[in-house]
């Protein structure tokens, strides 16, 4: 038997528009100009990273009845972007976010189809679903859909654009399609053969029991939000067992936790480092509003530096748009008043302990570490990355915590693939005539 | 006009149905070469092809200078959708993105979505009229400076430059703003076949540039008065408007003498604009009516693009070229500039902005 250590699947995340970007460094550039994702692109390649990942947005965050306006703003579309990028990368996947609350089935399968073909082999698709009337006031069917019906419309829509993958006989014939379903009844012809991975890569980043199960059933990769071992290992266990009712087998899921991390000359510099950029992240006014997204009251008269408010949260706020809220108020609340009394902080130094730390702080040596140990232990198949700066924040990690992991022997030294699937060790879909 | 007005050629790289970015890469690439104005890539949902889009997004970072037409229709898109990816489109090719926008109008299309039975034309193009009149007010929903990242009071964006369209029409409503930041030419270019019909109304209100398929030159001044008039009516400017004769060239005969027909030789169907024959009595053709003021331009739609583009670029733009008929280099960066349009000012900033 080979006793060759699990290997590892790495991604990068464009830096998103939540405060864990840093926009106020002075080397943070455009969110927004391609030289922008070309340069963390290049960089995801030049580490031998599976896929570059890209989040959506379909209606800018309103806070108070105002547009939000301290983190970053604004990104380009998704899929647009990544055809560009398939004309500067070669091996890279490129995978896009993409609502089905807000699309058609036709129309998205083809363009994935076509991103597949553009890429030769690289397009994947994070599937995502909302049910909010406020982003639906952009769209032409509206918002409102019910959490359950969220993901029967997902699930539906994902099996549909399967099957328009498979319109195409794999010698490249086209043949009429026709589904009946709950919610799509669509027939007719697709304009586009079937793709070099005969289905793009799937991704799916819901956590609820719901899409847990969907993940199970359907997707190819799972997006989770589980950063510490014991939760990882708890996530990874529960997803992972799910699988068999679908006849998967484990490695057919690959679960991937989005992570950020702080690299130092040393495990001290790295800590010092990460403090630093939580203060950036943040500010006196985003600890503010960080507070008022659980009270969901308006707190805009309260000292960022002072102790936090002794009213108690609204429950029924809708202070907060376009941002899942997490959790139930009153338990967040009592748990960081708690907190700050213990220790004596502010109501910045308690947002600062009690949100977002990064995931992997250290030298490139105990990250390499850490990073192998979650694999090892069952926590996860490989990581997200999400850097903290626009567009330099993965260059580090590639320079000096790739080579560790190449070392290691738990990661690869180059691709050996062409395509996505290849990368993530994953079968061409079985070809459904 | 002027016969000195500068002439505008455009050229259509798409064909029979093909998938590999490299086909069309080589393509735009040649048309480059030959400095054209932009390239269109047609697209439906009734045949087979890939999203032109999509394509042309992929072509982006493989050229320099050209303008990137994709058709995007309007019948069964979603219009905040469109907006965002034609405005995507004008980011990464840096201002060369243009939008040919089309109309789903078969029973067959309507049920590939299953959401709408078909409509009539009239309907369809009035729809596409807000389509692209709603993706333009989303464009401007940013002003240009809205982005300030001033640190000392935390404000990534000003607030107060970013916009809702609340736009309300028959078909669908759009809040707004954008999710992408106004684009690097404000408006990507706009371009709709005005020929005939209810487009023609929709052309003259929303684009840029019009198409008019016309077998004379006359008829194609007609359809160029009419389209100022009617633009002008809707308090444009009809100086802002470039009218192309849209013509389906087949240079296959390239050695062979013209069939006899118009005037001095290169014969035009009676259905309208197909051109076979040389690419120098293509030359004097382009040259003949753009000289009379027939059109402010060319759109030219070769019938094999593999073959018959070269037989354009090094054939007919060479020697248009060569008479100083035609650009020789790209003397601006976007596409507005080769067309020589304006950036347009932004319609919710105060004193528009910047230009």
């Amino acid at each position: 038997m080979s006793t060759a250590p699990r290997q590892m699947h790495l991604a990068a995340h464009f830096p998103g528009v939540n405060n864990t970007t840093v926009w106020a460094d002075p080397r943070s550039r455009s969110q927004i100009d391609f030289s922008s994702f070309e340069h963390l692109a290049r960089a995801a390649e030049r580490g031998t990273f599976d896929f570059f990942f890209l989040a959506e947005g379909l209606r800018l965050r309103e806070h108070n009845g105002r547009i939000h306006d301290l983190d970053v703003v604004g990104r380009p579309e998704s899929l647009t972007v990544l055809a560009a990028l398939a004309a500067v990368t070669d091996r890279l996947g490129l995978a896009a976010t993409v609502n089905t609350t807000f699309n058609e089935p036709y129309e998205l399968a083809r363009r994935l189809a076509t991103l597949d073909h553009l890429s030769e082999g690289r397009a994947a698709w994070n599937v995502v679903t909302s049910s909010d009337a406020f982003t639906g006031e952009n769209f032409r069917r509206g918002g409102y859909l019910d959490r359950a019906d969220r993901y029967t419309r997902a699930a539906e829509f994902v099996a549909t654009a399967r099957e328009l993958w498979d319109a195409w006989t794999p010698d490249g014939t086209p043949r009429p399609f026709r589904h009946q379903g709950q919610h799509f009844a669509i027939e007719g012809e697709f304009t586009v053969p079937r793709s070099p991975q005969g289905h793009p890569v799937v991704i799916q980043a819901g956590d609820s029991p719901e899409g847990r199960e969907f993940a199970a059933s359907t997707a190819d990769v799972v997006f989770t939000r589980h950063g510490t071992l014991e939760e990882g290992r708890a996530f990874y266990a529960d997803v992972k067992a799910r699988l068999a009712r679908y006849g998967r087998e484990p490695d057919e899921l690959k679960i991937m936790p989005g992570v950020t991390f702080v690299l130092g000359d040393s495990d001290a510099d790295a800590q010092e480092r990460a403090a630093g950029i939580r203060l950036q992240q943040v500010s006196p006014q985003n600890a503010l509003l960080a507070l008022e997204q659980v009270w969901g009251r308006d707190l805009s008269s309260y000292d960022p530096d002072g102790p936090l408010p002794e009213i108690d949260p609204d429950p029924e706020s809708s202070l907060v748009q376009g941002r899942v809220r997490h959790g139930d108020p009153f338990a967040v609340a009592a748990r960081w008043r708690a907190l700050s009394e213990e220790k004596g902080l502010s109501i910045r130094q308690t947002v600062i302990e009690t949100t977002g730390r990064q995931s992997f702080i250290g030298s490139p040596r105990t990250v390499a570490e850490r990073l192998t140990e979650f694999v090892a232990a069952g926590a996860a198949d490989g990581f997200i990355l999400v850097p903290h700066l626009t567009p330099g924040g993965l260059d580090d990690f590639v320079d000096l915590v790739v080579p560790l992991l190449r070392e290691r022997g738990v990661f690869r030294s180059a691709y050996t693939g062409p395509t996505l699937r290849s990368h993530l060790g994953l079968a061409e879909p079985v070809w459904k005539g | 006009m002027s016969a000195t007005a500068p002439l505008h050629l455009a050229a259509e790289i798409g064909g029979p149905p093909r998938y590999d970015p490299g086909h069309y890469t080589g393509l735009a690439r040649l048309a480059e070469h030959g400095a054209l104005d932009f390239v269109t890539l047609g697209d439906s949902f009734a045949r087979p092809g890939p999203d032109a889009l999509a394509v042309l997004s992929r072509v982006a970072p493989a050229t320099g200078r050209i303008g990137l037409v994709p058709t995007v229709t309007t019948t069964h898109t979603e219009p905040f959708h469109v907006s965002s990816a034609v405005a995507t489109l004008d980011w990464v090719s840096r201002g060369r993105a243009g939008w040919y926008v089309d109309v789903s109008t078969t029973g067959a299309e309507a049920r590939l979505f299953g959401r709408r039975p078909a409509a009539t034309a009239d309907e369809l193009w009035r729809e596409a009229g807000e389509s692209a009149d709603v993706g333009a007010r989303l464009w401007d929903s940013w002003e240009d400076d809205a982005e300030i990242r001033d640190v000392a009071t935390g404000r990534f964006i000003d607030r107060d430059k970013l916009h809702y369209v609340d736009f309300e029409g028959a078909a669908f409503s759009v809040r707004g703003p954008a999710i992408v930041p106004r684009p690097p030419q404000g408006h990507p270019v706009t371009v709709v076949d005005g020929t005939s019909g209810p487009a023609r109304e929709t052309a003259a209100r929303h684009a840029d540039v019009v198409l008019v398929r016309a077998t004379a030159p006359e008829q194609a001044a007609a359809a160029r008065t009419d389209l100022r008039r009617r633009a002008a009516a809707y308090g444009r400017d009809p100086d802002t408007l470039r009218v192309l004769v849209a013509l389906t060239v087949d240079l296959g005969d390239a050695e062979t003498a013209p069939e006899p027909g118009l005037e001095s030789g290169p014969p035009l169907a009676a259905d309208g604009s197909y051109y076979r024959g040389g690419p120098v009595d293509l030359a004097e053709l382009i040259t003949r009516w753009h000289r009379g003021g027939a059109a402010d331009g060319f759109h030219l739609t070769p019938i094999t693009p593999g073959r018959d583009l070269e037989r354009i670029v090094n054939g007919t733009v060479a020697l248009l070229q060569h008479r100083s008929l035609f650009r020789t280099f790209y003397p601006g960066g976007t596409l507005r500039e080769h067309l020589g349009l304006a950036r347009p000012a932004n319609r919710y900033a105060p004193e528009g902005g910047r230009a």
